[in-house]
């Protein structure tokens, strides 16, 4: 369970996590929702040890996550996918994928889940010696995720997976995070997109500026009042 | 024959300035900055391979050995003390820094081991292969010997180990490198010390050629083999190589043909000529701004 209790995290003066609370059970499609600039990816970045929190507790079964340094933190099993990709555009499909399982020493499990990646986005695998600077935007989101998964953990933090895309790709990523989850990955997203998240989470969470406002389930929050209006195009 | 024995003379030269020019493209590649102080790195070599040899009576391999892990422990110390507490600031403190760190080394030479200048003791035999009338010094044969390898070394370590995959993927993204697991302090100290390493070699090469140790010994080498890396691309290992040989051969044609006073002038004239038609150098890819 990933659990985040009264995180504050500032930019110097300027505080845009305000003391948010809020938790991920095993095994749950729990989704971040909120507009530009709410602190989304602020969130995300202090969960991953790339941003030190100011204030609060963010604990992964139990393990305090930001009294590690932030390299080991993908070791206790919780990956991200960051907003924007971020793929290594200068080294080759495979070697960012090699990357990904960087923390690992299994070698052999590592071999078995480089193949679930390809059985899991089989584009990858025909791309495989290609810089991944020149693949497609699609693809790129796919490598992220594809890298993200070698490290093999057991949450994966998605920041914006679907950020422009064409329409049938959305639906082709979403469907792979749900797949994702039913194989028993936790998975935490954060989305723009707000309808298609919340039509997969199980539970939801609308971030304002730093605040957590509103939390409920999926279903809940697709029909409530508040969320229509602003995330839903009313 | 004049012409091929002042390329190869200026291939061994360059040879030696590829060496070094590694060094400020791999720390510009991953830590984003200019290490001004690399030259005085070499000088500090320079001094370990000077008193091994001399006052030590170690023979030349030891004795280059021995220099290498001083630099290398050199490199990293400077590193952590001096750049790594800046790692958030601007790049303009960050080389104010490097240019005292450069200062502290030379006046710390001067005030250890005085400003007189001390004599390389003769290392490598004066004699050479002779063929057709041409004759090549077996210095010269080792430097670039000693070049071709360390470049065959570091292109295998960067393209095809583990650590060099990661050293790469911090060159272009360190957060999303850190996201991976990858400790990125750690690769940055791995940069300073192959860095600094090399230039314990180079010291050695450039003592052997120009045997006069003194405290400002690395400025001038340091600041034609940044050049070279400029020239080549910098950030680009290939780069540096390429570069490093090309200035070389350029400054022993310059003096050969033209003019001996005016030969550094040259060799800067064409860094100009090259980076106004290609701004990224030879090699270069786009220049990332620090981030
Ligand atoms: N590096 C930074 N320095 C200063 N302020 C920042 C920095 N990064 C983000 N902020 C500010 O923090 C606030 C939250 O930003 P964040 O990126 O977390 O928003 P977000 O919810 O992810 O938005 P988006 O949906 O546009 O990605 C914003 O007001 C932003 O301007
Ligand atoms: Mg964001």
């Amino acid at each position: 369970m990933l659990k985040i209790t009264d995180l504050k995290v500032s930019y110097g003066m300027i505080e845009a996590i305000k003391g948010i609370s809020f938790e991920v059970n095993d095994g749950e499609i729990v989704t971040l929702i909120g507009a530009n600039g709410a602190g989304k990816t602020t969130t995300m970045h202090a969960i991953s040890g790339l941003l030190k929190p100011k204030a609060g507790s963010i604990t992964l079964n139990g393990t305090e996550l930001t009294k590690l340094p932030p390299h080991k933190i993908v070791g206790m099993g919780l990956a991200q996918v960051p907003e924007g990709r971020r793929v290594f555009a200068q080294q080759t499909v495979e070697e960012n994928l090699a990357l990904g399982a960087y923390s690992r020493k299994d070698k052999d499990a590592i071999e078995a889940d480089l193949a679930d990646v390809f059985t899991l986005f089989p584009r990858l695998l025909e791309r495989r010696k290609q810089m991944a600077g020149t693949l497609s935007g699609g693809e790129q989101q796919m490598l992220a995720m594809g890298r993200a998964l070698m490290a093999k953990p057991s949450i994966l933090l998605l920041d914006e997976p679907s950020m422009g895309l064409s329409p049938l790709l959305v639906s082709e990523i979403f469907h792979i995070i749900v797949e994702i989850n039913r194989k028993g990955t936790t998975i935490l997203l954060v989305e723009q997109n707000a309808i298609r998240a919340l039509d997969i989470a199980n539970r939801a969470y609308v971030l304002e500026t730093g605040h957590i406002t509103i939390s409920d389930t999926g279903e809940k929050l697709m029909k409530d009042e508040r969320v229509k209006e602003a995330y839903l195009g009313g | 024959m004049d012409f091929l024995s002042y390329l190869i003379n200026g291939l061994g030269l360059g040879s030696v300035y590829a060496i070094i020019a590694l060094g400020y493209t791999m720390v510009y590649g991953i830590a984003k900055m200019l290490n001004f102080a690399h030259g005085d790195v070499i000088m500090v070599g320079a001094y370990v391979a000077f008193f091994s040899i001399s006052n030590l009576g170690l023979p030349l391999i030891p004795a280059v050995l021995l220099s290498i892990v001083v630099c290398t422990v050199l490199g990293v110390v400077i590193e952590r003390l001096a750049y790594k507490p800046l790692r958030a600031a601007s790049a303009l403190s960050v080389l104010i820094t490097a240019i005292g760190v450069s200062y502290f080394l030379q006046n710390a030479a001067q005030l250890l081991w005085s400003s007189s200048t001390k004599v390389f003791p003769s290392v490598i035999s004066n004699g050479g292969i002779s063929w057709n009338g041409l004759t090549v010094s077996w210095l010269t044969l080792i430097t670039i010997g000693v070049c071709v390898l360390v470049m065959i070394c570091l292109t295998l370590f960067i393209n095809h180990t583990k650590t060099g995959r990661a050293m790469r993927a911090c060159s272009e993204d360190k957060g999303a490198s850190t996201l991976m697991g990858i400790n990125v302090n750690l690769m940055i100290s791995i940069t300073f010390a192959i860095g600094s390493g090399l230039a314990a070699i180079a010291s050695v090469l450039l003592c052997a050629a120009y045997p006069s140790v003194f405290p400002t010994l690395g400025a001038m080498p340091g600041i034609k083999a940044f050049t070279a890396a400029v020239f080549g691309g910098i950030g680009s290992i290939p780069g540096a190589f390429l570069g490093g040989l090309l200035l070389g051969v350029i400054e022993i044609f310059a003096k050969a043909y033209i003019s001996t006073q005016l030969s550094d002038a040259i060799v800067f004239a064409v860094l100009i000529l090259v980076l106004l038609i290609k701004p990224t150098g030879l090699l270069g890819k786009r220049i990332r701004e620090k981030v």
